[in-house]
């Protein structure tokens, strides 16, 4: 009855929390037993990165075929994305307390990156419920949408790249091997951005359901 | 003279500090378990709420 990849998703998931817990992490000053939070925290934003590019791709789809099903779907997967930012903030706040001594640091260009992303996305969701009338606010979110994914790339991606960041990875090229992790971190972090990814969808295929749903009742 | 050196030797040696007796003996499974049934709770309601959707689509 549920699908495959739903119960995949859970699964990685728990294997995540079951393994990741004990599994051999490489020894690291100040980080210590937090590096653990790299299974829980990085993934967390993968998946509001990967709905974000769900939104975007429908919006594209919306323009060329201009149909309201898109448009919903678009909506919907920027609305898990901007979810998903929520624990990956709380997380984040919680994780650089504790390593890098405060909740938030405006030194960081990875944290006002993201900061400016969920503004930028917020408008998107102002911006639609300002116009009525349906099609014209499709197109017009739609458009909206592509900017707000280039806008969260240029300032989650890029600009962290350029200029020194704490984040690992960061001030430099981005070759995957500047994240330290060694094949013990990767055995868990793997499985748990495609676990994440699959629960992130999961809940979008809900709210997709329902809004369509009510897409429908509305039209009757 | 002795003593001396195995101390600083302790120092030079010294490792960043880890949960290991945490791991070993000190219950860690418990949190493991906690977590596990949060999380299965979660996903179950996920699920009980797929399933209600689907009730709701075939009307």
């Amino acid at each position: 009855m549920i699908k495959w990849w739903k119960i995949l998703g859970a699964l990685l998931i728990l294997y995540t929390i079951v393994w990741g817990l004990q599994n051999s992490v490489p020894r690291l000053d100040i980080l210590n037993e937090t590096i653990r939070n790299v299974y829980y925290h990085v993934p967390i934003w993968f998946a509001m990165l990967f709905q974000m590019g769900v939104s975007v791709w429908f919006a594209i789809k919306q323009l060329s075929k201009n149909d309201l099903k898109s448009d919903i779907l678009s909506d919907q997967a920027a609305q898990v994305g901007l979810f998903f930012s929520i624990p990956g903030l709380l997380t984040g706040c919680m994780w650089a307390k504790f390593t890098w001594g405060t909740w938030w640091t405006f030194e960081d260009p990875k944290l006002n990156g993201v900061a400016i992303a969920v503004l930028i996305y917020l408008a998107y969701f102002i911006l639609r419920s300002s116009i009525i009338d349906e099609l014209k606010r499709a197109r017009i979110s739609a458009v909206y949408n592509i900017f707000a994914f280039v806008m969260m790339n240029v300032f989650i991606m890029i600009l962290p790249r350029l200029t020194d960041s704490l984040h690992p990875g960061n001030g430099g090229n981005a070759k995957f091997a500047q994240y330290d992790m060694d094949s013990s971190l990767r055995t868990v972090f793997y499985p748990a951005v495609i676990g994440w990814v699959l629960i992130s969808l999961w809940i979008l295929d809900i709210k997709h359901r329902m809004a369509l749903l009510k897409h429908k009742q509305n039209e009757d | 003279m002795l003593a001396f050196f195995i101390s600083s030797a302790q120092t030079m040696n010294a490792e960043p500090a880890m949960a290991d007796t945490f791991r070993s003996e000190g219950k860690i499974f418990v949190v493991i378990a906690v977590l596990s049934i949060i999380f299965i709770c979660i996903i179950s309601y996920l699920v009980y709420l797929d399933i209600k959707l689907k009730k709701l689509e075939k009307k």
